[in-house]
């Protein structure tokens, strides 16, 4: 059977790089390669391979999606969607899971060795965009053997690049959920991403980008980048739940500048144990990644365009409370799918906990997840 | 399963392999059962995320987004029905949305509570309360139908705007009745316009 020699495949399992020979063109006309990625695959393909579903990161996040996190010990990030009973279940579906080019997990990306110089890439490493990382998600797939995808799914960043597949990829994606997500990054989102990489290129640590070497890395900077981006993915009405105006550890305000507030302390110490897992210099790149991308600009400036190759089913979902990618930037999507008469769902659902939601419980997820990618065997 | 009478008859007058828009339409209903008995290409449009949950779950293709004012987004004869049951007398302005239907759809089902049945004319007239029936199960200040219509009305609506009617059926209980005195003696209307 296929299955089972495909189960003692190199190839597939937890913990997987890849060194592809490339060269990958990219959107700003340099070219990368060779190009490493690393990935993680669950289950195991069927016969005809029409069992794939690729899931696509966010920003800070990884291919550990559905195993522990290798530096914090935490279980996979979306263990809510992805495993064994769930809507993403390694027993019906072959599950692939790539860290992005540009990030710090095993891809290319900054932090990376230049093969060519044998030092880190750092602020030589060239620009990327969304497309990019979907179209080196691409070069994996043919690594693997895969030609279709059964379905492309992810949230936030994991968002823009399932979006982007299907007008990349027309042939190879049957479905696409696209969760918390929107088709470009607004003034408002280049903004607040402007703030991050400032903050981090004002840290005397930074240097440039060249602070590999003796190991005293921008963790300052990186951390306040994390503190800022961090609100945006929580509500007020979250944020006031959580912490309110309540002190931290003492019975009055001390009238000094210590994190008198829960949140203040609560902030710096997300701040903090990013910096332990996250490379200043792949958050720049990143954020650079999401604030290019505008997937209408790439069609003439119309986004039913852009899908009109595909045949591809679209489900959309975004929270009530999410002010980063607001319902409204979905709505955008769905309008210009059924422009084009694509096969498009779409809701709004509820959750106090802001764009944060996309990874918390939340029990209409899974079930419109689960009945979406159901749906298509039907 | 058991179709709602009104969406059974729109079923079963919907011709197989067509491409059809539900408005309004639900947990995906009639849009399931389209899809299982006539391999129609079914889309919906639904207001409440939870009613568009369930439809998503059973694997239909159905939008969150209000018929008031998303329906400006379908291109032109990009479906061969649209279909609005049940919902008309709850939009802002149901001429313009069924305006909105003829546009995108080649024809058009609009099925609506008849007011003027005369239970409810009874209800009126003696008891000078607003009617709450089987029908209308809603009290004045609680009920979703903000636009209460009966079949002459939306008659004179179709005339006046100058659409056609290609067919028309009305129902009393579960059953079909007939056109005579439909605006006394129908609980319900369904019209199949076209422009």
């Amino acid at each position: 059977m296929a299955s089972a020699s495909l189960s003692d495949d190199i190839r597939f399992g937890l913990r997987r790089q890849a060194r592809l020979a490339g060269p990958l063109q990219l959107d700003s006309g340099a070219a990368l390669g060779p190009v490493d990625i690393a990935y993680e695959t669950y289950g195991q393909m069927n016969a005809d391979r029409s069992n794939v579903i690729l899931i696509c990161h966010a920003l800070t996040g990884d291919q550990y999606v559905a195993s522990e996190h290798p530096v914090t010990g935490k279980p996979g990030w979306w263990w809510r969607l992805v495993g064994e009973g769930k809507p993403v279940d390694p027993a019906r579906h072959f599950i692939v899971c790539a860290n992005v080019i540009g990030s710090c997990m095993g891809s290319s990306g900054p932090a990376s060795i230049d093969p060519a110089t044998g030092e880190p890439h750092a602020m030589r490493f060239p620009v990327i965009t969304i497309a990019d990382m979907v179209r080196a998600q691409a070069m994996l797939l043919d690594h693997l053997g895969v030609e279709r995808l059964h379905a492309v799914i992810g949230g936030s960043m994991g968002g823009m690049q399932a979006l982007s597949w299907p007008t990349l990829y027309p042939d190879r994606v049957e479905s696409c959920i696209v969760i918390a997500s929107t088709a470009r990054h607004s003034a408002q989102n280049i903004a607040f991403h402007e703030v991050g990489r400032q903050a981090i290129m004002a840290d005397p640590n930074w240097r440039g980008g060249d602070y590999y070497a003796d190991g005293a890395i921008p963790s300052a900077g990186l951390a306040v980048a994390r503190m800022a981006a961090h609100i945006t993915y929580l509500s007020e009405a979250g944020l006031t739940e959580k912490f309110g105006r309540r002190l931290q550890g003492r019975d009055a305000k001390t009238f000094g500048f210590d994190a008198d507030f829960q949140v203040e302390s609560y902030l710096r110490h997300q701040g903090l144990s990013f910096v332990e897992r996250f490379d200043a210099n792949s958050y720049l790149y990143i954020t650079r990644a999401m604030d290019y991308y505008d997937i209408a600009e790439d069609h003439g400036g119309s986004l039913a365009k852009a899908f009109t190759a595909s045949r591809a089913r679209f489900c959309l979902v975004s929270f009530d409370t999410d002010w980063l990618y607001p319902t409204a930037e979905s709505r955008l999507i769905v309008h210009a799918l059924n422009a084009g008469g694509a096969q498009a769902s779409f809701v709004e659902l509820s959750s106090p906990f802001g764009h944060d939601a996309f990874l918390l419980e939340c029990p209409e997820l899974n079930r419109v997840v689960d009945g979406f990618l159901k749906g298509g065997r039907a | 399963m058991s179709l709602r009478p009104d969406l059974a008859l729109i079923a079963r007058t919907v011709t197989p392999g067509a491409r059809v828009l539900d408005v309004g339409c639900g947990d995906g209903a009639l849009m399931a059962a389209l899809r299982d008995a006539k391999q129609v290409d079914a889309r919906g449009l639904e207001i409440d995320a939870q009613n568009v949950a369930a439809a998503v779950a059973r694997g239909l293709s159905v939008v969150q987004g209000d018929a008031d004012t998303d329906l400006a987004y379908y291109p032109e004869a990009s479906f061969d029905y649209a279909i609005l049951s049940q919902t008309l007398q709850t939009t802002r302005r149901p001429d313009r949305v069924v305006e909105e239907l003829l546009r995108i759809g080649r024809q058009a089902f609009v099925s609506f509570p008849n007011f003027a049945h005369w239970r409810g004319r009874l209800s009126l007239f003696w008891g000078g309360r607003m009617p709450v029936t089987r029908l209308l199960p809603d009290t004045w200040y609680d009920t979703l139908n903000i636009h209460h219509v009966t079949v002459d009305d939306f008659r004179a609506l179709v005339r006046e705007r100058g659409w056609t009617i290609d067919g028309q059926w009305f129902l009393k209980g579960d059953r079909e009745t007939t056109h005579a005195n439909a605006n006394l003696f129908a609980e319900h209307a369904v019209f199949l316009l076209r422009r």
